[in-house]
């Protein structure tokens, strides 16, 4: 067992089930020879071939739309965006037919395939390489969406996106690819979709997020244990469909939520969540939902970065105004 | 300026039989089967009863939007001819022909168009695609379904087909660029009728010919009197053939003219010159074929009775079995949407089927 970073640990997932399902095949622009621009499949060529590790041609909707074709052969395709914000060519083709063709064809037709995409901000990249636009993609029926926050959540969410029956879209935080590391073995072991993750149990309010947002929530969250305020925090991890009784068991227990995202605050994910809670456990709540999210904005070029991503001080002050509410 | 020409390129025009079907050089060998070719004019006529069948069925409120073939019929029909049950369709809406010959029954393409989807839930042609609305998504499909079916070592070919206005969309060139590079068995077939809905050829693009558009991504590319059936089947036969055993990827533009609207909710009158399209029903398929036929004494009144018997038979079972399909129930919105329908969409299910069919 060994230490290992996000991205590693998406290397290893991949790598894992390339080795244990010859209909897995991965391929995008750069992932041969170069291992891909941040390295997550670095190797993998060189271990398993020019065949299932391909260098396509650069062509966004070409990619995904060769994923259509080759799953619906049956084979496992795990294709690369290289940046979420190149991603929109190739919504025709996820939206229109990977999210659509099982259910056109009554099931005679299916889509086995997993769709990577880096995402989000925090790393001085340039224009269009930092948004977070999960939404839009948890918004089609027929997709799921997935966004692992650490190492051990990385390589075993990948397994269960490899292996699900239906289209996954795999969104990678890219700020927290290398800040931490986990002892992760590589059994093969898969973590379930569909499934929120408690990182940390409380009793005062729940705090629910997902992606590179986890790591300021869980600080935020230890910082408000030493104001005497016990906070539980849940890893969505699956942002469609989301398990929503995980969190409205968190809700009831604690009585408070707050969501913290770094995509933008309207039609979001936490639009969604906040609308849930409301729907189903507005009784058990003591204080309104809080949300603390990037700014209805343009993702700013990167000196305005930081002032558009939540912080650990925005996230304690929306806590602390929900804990004041009387 | 001394230059070097470091490329150059031609397209061959294919025919063999000219609108009064007389052949214009050699014909191919299995144009001398009598049996082969009054079999393609049965097929080119039920396509056409079946046509103004669907049409009656939209114009009498019993069936949703619906594309025809009008005098199209010769390139589903060429292609699908020569294509096995091994090999995959990759069909776009007007591709009725190619699916009738596939093995997707009438019924299934009537259920379709009336707006159920156990339509595409194909009996015969299991991995087909079902019929693609969003134009020239399909290509980029067929060159998926190629990659596979090269990576397994196969034996099969991948026929799509797209209209040649879809042609001017970004997916058509990346899906035969990827065809190219990697040597991929699918044959493109672009149906030039001469119209996108209502934009003619001239708007659509600068080039010459559709299929030269294949030299950009380094394919052979090919044209062919679409209205000639034995011309679009014999380059279909070596495209196929071709794709088959590792020959790559083969573009075929197919010249005809469409006698019809777009669809049902089109009105061709607005835009179509009425001489050009008296011309061009001079020149459709079904004419020449028969004269053909009539010329190497293969077919007769009797012949041509007999088909339509037939024919309107086996049109007017589809039809009912069309008519008499069970109305989809509203659980079905759900229960293939995934393998597993997520908690979160479960109570919407319930709540679907308490509703019910109201």
């Amino acid at each position: 067992m060994a230490a290992i970073t996000l991205i590693e640990a998406v290397n290893a997932a991949m790598a894992y089930e390339l080795d244990n399902d010859p209909d897995v095949v991965l391929f995008g622009e750069d992932v041969g020879k170069n291992g891909g621009v941040f390295r997550a499949t670095d190797g993998l060529q060189k271990k398993f071939g020019k065949e299932r590790v391909i260098d396509t041609p650069l062509a966004e909707s070409m990619i995904a739309g060769l994923a259509v074709g080759m799953a619906a052969q049956g084979m496992k395709p795990i294709a690369e965006m290289q940046f979420m914000g190149f991603i929109f060519p190739a919504v025709d083709q996820i939206f229109c037919h990977a999210a659509r063709l099982r259910h056109r064809t009554r099931g005679r037709i299916t889509q086995p395939l997993v769709i990577r995409a880096p995402y989000g901000g925090g790393i001085h990249a340039p224009e269009h390489h930092s948004e977070s636009t999960e939404a839009l993609f948890s918004h089609i029926p027929g997709l799921k969406v997935v966004i692992p926050s650490n190492p051990s959540r990385a390589y075993g969410l990948m397994l269960a996106a490899i292996r699900d029956p239906d289209p996954v879209i795999f969104l990678e935080p890219k700020r927290v690819y290398r800040i931490v590391k986990h002892e992760v073995e590589d059994n093969g072991e898969e973590y379930p979709l569909e499934a929120c993750f408690v990182d940390r149990e409380g009793s005062d309010i729940t705090l629910i997020s997902w992606g590179a947002m986890m790591h300021e929530t869980l600080q935020a969250a230890e910082k408000l244990a030493a104001e005497g305020i016990d906070a539980e925090v849940i890893d969505v991890a699956t942002v469609s469909p989301i398990d929503m009784d995980t969190i409205l068991e968190s809700v009831e227990k604690t009585g408070r939520a707050c969501i913290i995202q770094e995509a933008p605050k309207s039609g979001s994910v936490g639009s969604e969540i906040a609308a849930e809670i409301a729907e189903k456990g507005i009784l058990n709540l003591l204080a309104p939902i809080g949300r603390v999210s990037g700014y209805d904005t343009v993702m700013p070029y990167y000196r305005l970065e930081k002032q558009y991503m939540p912080t650990v001080d925005r996230i304690l002050d929306e806590v602390r105004t929900i804990m004041e509410y009387k | 300026m001394t230059t070097t020409t470091v490329a150059s390129f031609e397209i061959k025009y294919h025919q063999y039989l000219d609108a009064n079907g007389k052949p214009t050089k050699d014909i191919p060998e299995f144009a001398k089967d009598m049996n082969i070719m009054r079999e393609l004019y049965r097929d080119m006529y039920k396509l056409r009863v079946f046509d103004a069948k669907a049409y009656a069925l939209q114009r009498t409120g019993k069936m949703g939007t619906y594309p025809a073939s009008l005098g199209q019929e010769a390139i589903g029909i060429g292609y699908g001819d020569v294509m096995t049950q091994e090999d995959v369709l990759i069909p776009y809406y007007r591709s009725t022909g190619g699916l009738l010959k596939h093995g997707v029954t009438m019924e299934e393409i009537l259920l379709y168009w009336g707006g159920d989807e156990a339509g595409s839930n194909y009996s015969v042609a299991k991995e087909d695609f079902p019929i693609c609305v969003p134009i020239a998504n399909q290509i980029i499909h067929a060159s998926g379904v190629a990659k596979a079916i090269q990576m397994r070592k196969q034996k099969r070919a991948v026929v799509t087909e797209i209209g040649e206005g879809g042609t001017s969309e970004g997916d058509f060139y990346e899906g035969i660029n990827v065809a190219g590079v990697w040597n991929l068995g699918v044959v493109f077939f672009i149906n030039n009728n001469q119209w996108a809905i209502s934009v003619p050829t001239d708007i659509q693009t600068a080039c010459e010919t559709y299929a030269q558009k294949a030299i950009a991504a380094g394919v052979e590319g090919i044209q062919v009197d679409g209205n000639d059936i034995v011309a679009v089947r014999e380059v279909s036969n070596y495209a196929l053939e071709k794709a088959r055993n590792g020959g790559g990827p083969t573009v075929i533009e197919a010249i005809t003219y469409r006698l019809c609207d777009h669809t049902t909710a089109d009105d061709a009158s607005r835009y179509d010159d009425p001489k050009v399209k008296e011309e061009a029903w001079k020149n459709e398929p079904m004419i020449r074929l028969r004269k053909y036929l009539e010329d190497n004494k293969a077919w007769s009144d009797k012949d041509e009775e007999e088909m339509k018997e037939k024919t309107a038979k086996e049109v007017d079972a589809a039809v009912k079995a069309y008519e008499a399909a069970p109305k989809p129930t509203p659980e079905l919105m759900f229960d293939h949407l995934y393998a597993e329908l997520p908690e979160m969409t479960k109570p919407q299910r319930e709540a679907a089927i308490k509703r019910g069919a109201k």
